[in-house]
This record gives structure tokens, C-alpha cells and sequence, in this order.
């Protein structure tokens, strides 16, 4: 007879391994440095790429299984909110600005963070890491999908939504996060990792996409909330990549921590720079707020952050250079960034408005070391203006920082009276930078962004008008030439809220729905 | 090259003086943030250094109560951060000015409205 | 020493796993939002694949928490059994 034995389950990690390992192979036909030739001109060194731990060992069953079922959870809740008219019940239609910027500034980014994952995953060794950057490329494209299909709706009803991408490559503010995932994806696959997974993804996600997924939940906006849940759940896969990557290269060679070091300060500092939208979103533009963005700061940048770091101390890595710098500017980037786009509001997609009486009382209470004694006199006198008729607005088109492309109203730290002023100059060209650390980003690889593209130096330079536009011509408005070039509708996307499309409609609306 | 390539990595910078109709010159008021950042200007060197004061200033800033107080002869001035002192006849490019520079211009006892630097 | 944290959304299906939490971890702080359930632990936090199905009855396969899971820190270990986020310092 026969002995019975019992068969042994494969763990997760042993499933996994079956499932992904002996994907890749010693190339014969070509030099293994042809077929890959990113992997070592970073400098980065890694001798055991058998010691990659993988984060969420999700084989591709279980991924189409629990994507799947994502899936069809969201469109049946973005399908009945369509068709119920469910934009009737935000709080009010001033919400919809910030989500006007997120599908101009933000899910453009998932498109370039699908290409970016695609080309990571082609061009590592180690296939647990390649498995990992194409999923994350499908999910990042799915993003992309998902979130237009989410806000679509109110592209039917409301103005600002009709033409993200072609805003994102053109307009002034969206060369940010262009900008941003730009030089990301002319990076090598290491830096990519590090400045995506990690430091975006990881690092700095919380302060992202938190904050638009409850402004939403707490705006009565069951499109976005759903969408936001139903990507949540990626993005956690993406935050194990995100830390697990840092914790391989800093434990392959002691050579690589210089390195990795470098990056964690370059991208903490563009990617808190690009979170200045997000923060002036929470404090002005949600009718019911979720918290201040100091208080986001607090929680996730600096506790959370500083736990972080505080465990990656052992292996030689310290805080980012940055990171003091941006706790200084926790009282003060929401405001100055709040202030910018009110008086750029004729050449924005968007609406702004000056807040009422009980949310400047809310400001003065998130923001006891600076409301009162800088921003709400500003807003007063930006208030008043508006009820003379004569809305305060920037006649002349700013100084971008070189690096971040921000117009440089960042202020010195620890001086919020004094616009904070840095310049280099490079092969006897001078550029300009909002901080030490958009300077010291330039000095590092200037090569890079001597090649940047600042809107305002492009309009100048008379590359942001319509073919056939005649700059000589008789009444020529330069500022009217540029918003059909960037086929933002004059008087319907742009401009303050109050006398805007957008809110009589939603008024009147909301009106019709209640009554009889 | 500081820049890590994996073949010679070298591009024309994108805002050379030949690429703009005039060079540019960046403009800031110190203590006025209403103004939010420096503006950029495109301004011919010839352009007397007065010209500023009489025309480019007032047009830029005019809109502010403040500027109309302004005492020309206590302005302080600054490139690149640096104490400058213009000869108001002279040029921009006499005055040593060039495409990308940097002004800016504090007037003393002027502080916003409300005293909030604006 | 730091907290580590887990957020999840607050749907039916994850009410299980939050209980698990609650049960297994000391000091947890439990933050609730609109739509998002936070769970702060000091330095470790872990879920057991038993605790949860102790709690509703029925086999959980532990990589579902994907579908509520909203955002972490910390180190992650994961098998069939339990979830751990933890500081390593």
C-alpha cells in the first residue's frame, strides 16, 4: 500500500516565484549591454538581483481577478451618477475648479507615468521588477482611462474640462507637472524609480491624492470618490515597489547610497513643488473643507516623512535636503499659490473667487502664524476690488523658475516678506530659480534645463500663436492670440466665478431640481 | 558634463537673446506682492535706464495706491540681489543690463496695503 | 519609536479586516473620514488571515485587503498568513 503524503501548499512567495522567475535569460544572439543599455550608465551597481523582494506578489490571475471586479464596481457607479445628474448634489459648483485641475494637471501625469512603468519594465534586468513595472504601466493606464471617463460627465455641464491634453502641452501653470514627469522619463530607469516610485508614489502620494479623494467624498462628488477608491488600491502596489526599489538599491552596494541620496533630494523638491496645486486646492477650493494643508503637511509630510527617514538612517540616508525648507513653507505656499491664480485668473482654465467671511475665519484658525498678519489683508483688498468692478489682475506675465517653471512668488524661508530670489549662470546664459533647491537641481544637470520650456519665455518668443496669427496687424491682442491658442474659451473657462457660466448654470440648475 | 548619458548629451538652450524680440529684463518691487512674482519684459538695450521710471514702471505698476507715492530720488536698487545704482540717462545696456537680468526696486516707507507687504 | 499606519476604505467588505487590526494590534489610534478608516500603530502593525475569518465566519484569502486598501507606510511582509507593516528603526 501505498504511503499517503500529504502535498505541501506553496506559499505565496514560492507561487509567485514560479510565476515570474525563468521570464528572463542570458541573451546569445546580442551582447546582454545591447539588449539592455540603460542598466549601468547611472552608476547604480546591483551584483544579486535575486535578492529583489517582491511587493504584493500578485500573479496575473489574481490581477485581472481583483482589477476586474474594480472595474465594474466603478462603472456601474459612473454610469448611474451620470444619469441621475449627480453633479446636483456637490455643495456647490465653486468645487469643480479643483477637479478641473486635476484632469488638466493630474491625469495627464498618469499617461506619462504608464509610459514611463512601460519603459522601465523593458529596459531592467531582473524580471520580479520588470513584472512589477508593467502591471504598474497597465494600472497607470488605466488611471488615465478611469479618471477621464469619471469626470467626463461634467464635461457635458460644466466649462474647463474640454480640452485637458492639449492644455497640458501648452498652457502656463501645466508645464509644472509636465515638466515634472518630463525630466522623470528622460531619466534612467534607477533615477525613474526612484523619483517616481518612490519619492512620488511613495513619499509623497499621501499629500496627492488623499486630499482630492476626500475633498470629493466630502463635496458630494461620487464620480471622483469612486474613481479615487477604485485606483487606491493600485496605488498601494505602487508604494510597496516604491519602497521596496529603495531598499534594494541601498542594500546591493554601499557605492549606490551617494546616488540614491542625490535623487531622494532632486525629486522630494519637484515633487513638493508640483503638491503647491494640491495645497491650494484644500484650503480654497472645496466648499466643505477636509483639513488645512498645513495640518496634510503634518501628518503625512512631516511625521510620516519623518518616520521614513528616520528607518532608512541605517542605511546612510538622511532626510532630504529640502525637507526643512518645506515645512517652513507649510504656512505660506497655499496662500501665495491661491493669490497667483486669482490675479492670472483671465489666463486660466479655471475659476477662482475670494473666500467668504466663515472661510477666511477657517484660514485664520488653520493658520494662526500667518493668515491674519500676511494673506487675509490681501484678500480684503482683492474683495473689495472685485465689488468696484476692477478685479486685481497681473498685467505682466512672470518669471518662471527655471527648474520647477513656477512663477517665483515662493517666498525666502523664514522670510514671508521677501520673494525668494537664487541665479546661476551657465555657459554665459543666466537662468533663474524660487529656491536653493531648484538651483542646486540645475547646477547638478544643467544640460537638462537649459532646455526647458517656460511658457512665458515661449509666448515671447512668439511660439504660442495659431499659424497665420499677424502680431503686426492693428489691434493685435496678444493675450486674446494666446487663449485661442490655447483654445481656452475666453469668458467661459477662464475668469473670476462670480460672473461665470458655471455658476449661474448651477444655480439655476439646482434651482429647477428643488422646485416646481 | 555633469549630466549621466549613454551618448554626448548637448542642446542649444532654449532662450538665447536672438530667440526674443528684444532681451529680456525681469522686473520686481520689493514689499508689493500683489505684483505675485518678478515680471519678464522684453525691453530694447537702448531703452534709457529714465524710461523705466517714466514709462515701463507706471504702466506695470501704476494700478498700485502705492506707486503714485513713490519718491524716486529714495529708491533703492538692486541686480542680482546686489546694490545698483543706475545712471538714469544711460541705457540699459550702458547700465550694464543684459538679456535675463534680474531688478528689483525697494521703496522705503512703502509697505502694501495694510502693511501686509502686498 | 514611529507609528506606522494603514487607511482603508469604509465599505462593509473591510469592517472585517479593521476589526482584525483593532484585535491584534496594541495602542491602535483609529481615525474615521468620510469614505477612509486610518489606523495608526506604534512601529508594527500586522493582520491575520485567521483573526479575519475568525471574525466573519468564512475563508478570507488576505490578498483581498487590495480592493479596500487606500495607503501604508512602513516596511511590508506579506505571506498567505498574516500582513505586516513595520519600522525597521
Amino acid at each position: 500500500m501505498d504511503t499517503r503524503v500529504e502535498k505541501k501548499k506553496l506559499s505565496l512567495r514560492e507561487r509567485y516565484h514560479l510565476m515570474t522567475r525563468g521570464l528572463g535569460w542570458e541573451p546569445t544572439y546580442q551582447p546582454t549591454e545591447k539588449v539592455f543599455p540603460f542598466t549601468a550608465y547611472e552608476g547604480i551597481k546591483i551584483h544579486d538581483w535575486d535578492k529583489w523582494e517582491d511587493p504584493f506578489r500578485l500573479t496575473m490571475d489574481a490581477y485581472w481577478k481583483y482589477q476586474g471586479e474594480k472595474e465594474k464596481k466603478l462603472y456601474a457607479v459612473i454610469d448611474a451618477f451620470a444619469q441621475n445628474n449627480g453633479f446636483l448634489s456637490l455643495t456647490d459648483a465653486r468645487y469643480l475648479n479643483a477637479i478641473k485641475i486635476f484632469i488638466q494637471g493630474v491625469t495627464p501625469l498618469e499617461y506619462y507615468a504608464h509610459r514611463g512603468f512601460a519603459f522601465a519594465g523593458r529596459h531592467f534586468r531582473g524580471e520580479g521588477l520588470r513584472v512589477a513595472c508593467q502591471m504598474q504601466s497597465l494600472d497607470e493606464l488605466r488611471h488615465t482611462q478611469t479618471e477621464l471617463h469619471s469626470i467626463s460627465v461634467y464635461n457635458k455641464f460644466f466649462n474647463g474640462f474640454h480640452n485637458p491634453l492639449h492644455w497640458f502641452d501648452r498652457v502656463w501653470y501645466l508645464s509644472v507637472p509636465k515638466s515634472f514627469f518630463e525630466d522623470a522619463n528622460s531619466s534612467g530607469p534607477f533615477e525613474f524609480l526612484t523619483a517616481i516610485s518612490f519619492s512620488f508614489e511613495y513619499v509623497l502620494t499621501n499629500l496627492l491624492f488623499v486630499p482630492f479623494m476626500s475633498g470629493a467624498a466630502y463635496n458630494g462628488d461620487l464620480s471622483t470618490v469612486t474613481f479615487g477608491f477604485s485606483a487606491q488600491s493600485d496605488e498601494s502596489r505602487h508604494m510597496t515597489l516604491g519602497i521596496e526599489c529603495i531598499k534594494f538599491m541601498l542594500e546591493q552596494d554601499p557605492d549606490n547610497v551617494p546616488i540614491v541620496q542625490r535623487w531622494i533630494d532632486k525629486w522630494f523638491w519637484r515633487g513638493y513643488r508640483v503638491l503647491t496645486l494640491v495645497g491650494m486646492m484644500m484650503d480654497y477650493m472645496l466648499p466643505k473643507r477636509v483639513m488645512s494643508w498645513r495640518e496634510a503637511w503634518e501628518i503625512y509630510g512631516e511625521q510620516n516623512g519623518g518616520a521614513l527617514f528616520q528607518d532608512l538612517g541605517r542605511y546612510g540616508i538622511r532626510e532630504p535636503a529640502g525637507f526643512r525648507d518645506a515645512c517652513d513653507g507649510k504656512d505660506h505656499i497655499s496662500h501665495q499659490a491661491w493669490l497667483t491664480f486669482y490675479t492670472y485668473d483671465p489666463v486660466a482654465a479655471f475659476h477662482t473667487w475670494v473666500p467668504s467671511d466663515a472661510e477666511l475665519d477657517w484660514l485664520s484658525a488653520k493658520y494662526p502664524e500667518s493668515f491674519d498678519r500676511y494673506y487675509r489683508p490681501r484678500l480684503l483688498y482683492l474683495r473689495e476690488q472685485q465689488a468696484a468692478g476692477t478685479p486685481v489682475a497681473n498685467k505682466n506675465l512672470p518669471l518662471l523658475c527655471n527648474v520647477c517653471q513656477i512663477p517665483m512668488f515662493f517666498t525666502e524661508p523664514g522670510d514671508p516678506r521677501r520673494i525668494c530670489y537664487r541665479e546661476s549662470v551657465y555657459e554665459g546664459e543666466r537662468y533663474h530659480f524660487c529656491s536653493d533647491h531648484c538651483k542646486s537641481i540645475f547646477d547638478h544637470e544643467p544640460e537638462k534645463y537649459v532646455q526647458s520650456w517656460l511658457p512665458v519665455h515661449q509666448i515671447y518668443q512668439g511660439n504660442c500663436f495659431k499659424p497665420g496669427t499677424d502680431p503686426t496687424a492693428p489691434g493685435f491682442d496678444p493675450i486674446k492670440a494666446v487663449l485661442d491658442y490655447y483654445e481656452i474659451n475666453n469668458g467661459r473657462d477662464n475668469l473670476w466665478y462670480d460672473n461665470s457660466e458655471d455658476r449661474r448654470n448651477f444655480e439655476a440648475w439646482t434651482a429647477e431640481a428643488r422646485g416646481n | 558634463m555633469a549630466v549621466k548619458t549613454v551618448k554626448p548629451y548637448r542642446f542649444a538652450p532654449r532662450d538665447t537673446v536672438d530667440k526674443f524680440p528684444a532681451p529680456i529684463l525681469y522686473i520686481g518691487w520689493e514689499d508689493h506682492m500683489m505684483f505675485v512674482s518678478p515680471i519678464c519684459l522684453p525691453v530694447p538695450p537702448d531703452t534709457p535706464f529714465q524710461a523705466l521710471m517714466d514709462k515701463i514702471l507706471p504702466d506695470a505698476y501704476g494700478m498700485h495706491p502705492d506707486f503714485a507715492k513713490i519718491d524716486w530720488s529714495k529708491v533703492q536698487w538692486f541686480k542680482s540681489g546686489k546694490p545698483f545704482v543706475p545712471e538714469p540717462a544711460k541705457t540699459l545696456r550702458e547700465n550694464g543690463l543684459g538679456h535675463k537680468d534680474v531688478i528689483r526696486f525697494r521703496t522705503p516707507g512703502l509697505e502694501g496695503i495694510g502693511g501686509a507687504y502686498f | 519609536m514611529s507609528d506606522v499606519f494603514i487607511a482603508l476604505q469604509d465599505t462593509d467588505e473591510a469592517r472585517p479586516i479593521i476589526e482584525a487590526i483593532l484585535a491584534d494590534n496594541p495602542q491602535p489610534k483609529l481615525t474615521h473620514s468620510p469614505a477612509m478608516v486610518k489606523i495608526d500603530v506604534p512601529n508594527r502593525l500586522v493582520i491575520r488571515r485567521e483573526r479575519i475569518e475568525e471574525i466573519t465566519g468564512l475563508p478570507f484569502d488576505l490578498q483581498r485587503i487590495h480592493v479596500n486598501l487606500i495607503s501604508l507606510s512602513g516596511h511590508i511582509e506579506e505571506d498567505d498568513d498574516q500582513f505586516v507593516l513595520s519600522w525597521k528603526r
